[in-house]
């Protein structure tokens, strides 16, 4: 897999996304920017174990809400910065990543699934209850002096959702090219074969929760600096989890590409019906956009995009369109 | 590397179904044995206790390698895999939507293949030229033989010592079954592997088989001492042919 064009791709994107901080004067542009970044980290991070291995994660709200919560409790606790609760959001993701994995990744097909909704629900009551975040009523998050190199706010929290995405797709890329990739197409395709054949089924799948687990966190870190306030029922919110599914979705699992078309195309609808109508109706628009895909292009934006030869990358590799077969 | 199998008074059962009765056999170091009998008799059965997907109820699997001895009930597929075990599972079990180049790769995870995965291809590419040809196509568009090939392929890349195959006529063409089976026998030869082959096609295996067993009602009922012993003994007539033995 060739990293060059990739890298100076990347680059490009976070000069332009920091130039753009000193440019763009309307802050409405971070505020819808920050979330478009968001859900292209969630969605990425979604499907590396939702669309490689097919293994179904509803709770990536509960990820969203760790991360936010860690970096809740660190910058209380200790003013943390926000590249360190960042790092540490990461770092407590993958170790829940790994823990629930270990605890329901023995589980297959829908029956993972259900489990992962548990945990949303058991994580929020947990946060609830925690005094020292604020518990249910929320907590408000007094924003630290502004590094002198971003002329606002809003335009630091943006550059630092675009580095997080880069973060993001490259560790799905590589994910995606390397013999972890391989062998998650392998359990997605026939995990019993792939286990007959010797391939490490349990650990590529803890390997694919913890990088999951640890992306979906870490974009949560920055989100209470961005609200400038933190509650349970925002941070663990259905759509957190809802979402980023559907737009690997309408993407197209199978290519790294898809989860960041899906998340840019989906949130920026989202985005503009939210202002224009009502944000109930955008909730309305992701269904409506996702029972549209699965039937006219099950294999998401990237599957469409092959059939007019607008896109070209190796093997066509349906995605896996009829589910798991367990 | 001196390598030998034995299985004894191996019992299991899927709930209330017992599959294995208590069967015992034994290969040596570079056999051929055959593990012939009809369907629904143990064999796959008996395959799956060997590479740990099925657990025994009872009795011992043991492997012998260069002396030291290695339980394989208690061994999980992945470390039996880097045993040196391999199988080539019934019905192929490729991954479909995978190319076949990639299927090849998912049989090389065993740490010693890893590092050999360039060499290994190219000797499977070799053996098999109709796989170089293909080997961007997805493995669930090719033709029955040629997914028997991949799958054999497929269990080669793990650079095995000993070879499980597991029925390898199903749902192919005479002609494809003696030509698949004749390939088996070479790469036997050709790699000094030890095969033990589970089949129902009693006349195409006894080509390769150094000697056999007959399993019936998840019992050993035979033992052939040799291929001709294995070809001339009534029961095999009994259980094919439906010839009463007197």
């Amino acid at each position: 897999m060739r990293w060059t064009g990739f890298w100076i791709g990347a680059a490009l994107f976070l000069v332009l996304a920091y130039a753009s901080t000193f440019m763009v004067t309307n802050t409405f542009f971070f505020f819808v920017g920050y979330v478009m970044l968001q859900f292209v980290v969630l969605a990425t991070a979604w499907n590396i174990l939702g669309g490689y291995a097919g293994y179904v994660n509803f709770g990536t709200s509960a990820f969203f809400g760790v991360g936010v919560y860690t970096a809740v409790a660190l910058f209380k606790a200790f003013a943390l910065p926000l590249p360190l609760q960042i790092l540490a959001a990461a770092v407590v993701g993958t170790a829940l990543g790994v823990a629930t994995g270990m605890m329901t990744l023995r589980l297959r097909g829908i029956f993972y699934s259900i489990a992962t909704v548990a945990l949303v629900i058991i994580l929020e009551t947990f946060v609830v209850n925690w005094k020292f975040v604020g518990g249910a009523a929320g907590i408000q998050i007094v924003r630290p002096s502004l590094p002198s190199f971003f002329p606002t706010y809003e335009g630091m929290l943006f550059v630092v959702a675009a580095v997080l995405v880069v973060i993001a797709v490259a560790v799905a890329r590589y994910v995606e090219g390397s013999w972890i990739g391989r062998g998650l197409r392998a359990i997605r395709d026939d995990e019993l074969a792939a286990e007959c054949s010797g391939v490490p089924t349990l650990r590529l799948k803890l390997i694919a929760c913890g990088i999951s687990g640890a992306l979906m966190c870490a974009i949560g870190a920055p989100n209470p600096m961005y609200q400038q306030f933190a509650i349970p029922g925002a941070a663990f919110e259905l759509p957190y989890s809802v979402s980023p599914l559907a737009m690997a979705l309408i993407g197209g699992t199978a290519h790294w590409i898809g989860p960041v078309l899906g998340a840019l195309l989906l949130s920026a609808t989202q985005q503009y019906l939210s202002v224009t109508i009502s944000s109930e109706l955008s909730l309305l628009a992701l269904g409506v956009m996702l029972v549209l895909f699965v039937i006219a292009a099950p294999e998401g934006l990237v599957g469409l995009l092959r059939k007019v030869g607008l896109f070209k990358t190796g093997t066509v590799r349906p995605s896996n369109e009829k589910g798991k077969g367990t | 590397m001196a390598l030998e199998l034995t299985v004894s008074g191996v019992e299991a059962s899927y709930g209330a179904v017992r599959a294995l009765a208590g069967v015992s056999l034994h290969v040596g170091n570079g056999e051929t044995v055959v593990l012939l009998g009809t369907n629904g008799n143990g064999k796959s059965t008996l395959m799956k206790c060997l590479i740990g997907s099925v657990r025994p109820t009872a009795g011992m699997i043991t492997l012998n390698i260069d002396g030291a001895a290695h339980d394989l009930t208690r061994l999980t597929t992945e470390e039996i895999v880097n045993l040196g075990v391999a199988l080539v599972p019934e019905g192929r079990r490729l991954f479909p939507k995978l190319t076949v180049e990639e299927n090849l790769m998912l049989g090389a995870y065993r740490s010693a293949a890893r590092a050999k995965i360039a060499d290994n291809i190219a000797l499977s590419y070799e053996i098999f030229p109709v796989l170089k040809e293909r080997r961007t196509q997805l493995a669930g568009t090719m033709s029955g033989g040629q997914q028997q090939m991949l799958a054999i392929a497929r269990a080669l890349m793990s650079s095995p010592t000993l070879l499980l195959v597991d029925e390898p006529s199903v749902g192919l063409s005479p002609l494809l079954v003696s030509q698949t089976i004749a390939a088996i026998g070479d790469l036997k030869r050709r790699f000094g592997l030890t095969v033990l082959m589970a089949e129902q096609n009693f006349n195409q295996a006894l080509k390769i088989a150094d000697r056999g067993y007959i399993i019936v009602h998840g019992e050993i009922a035979y033992e052939g001492k040799s291929r001709d012993e294995l070809a001339n003994n009534a029961l095999i007539k009994e259980l094919y042919l439906g010839a009463a033995a007197h």
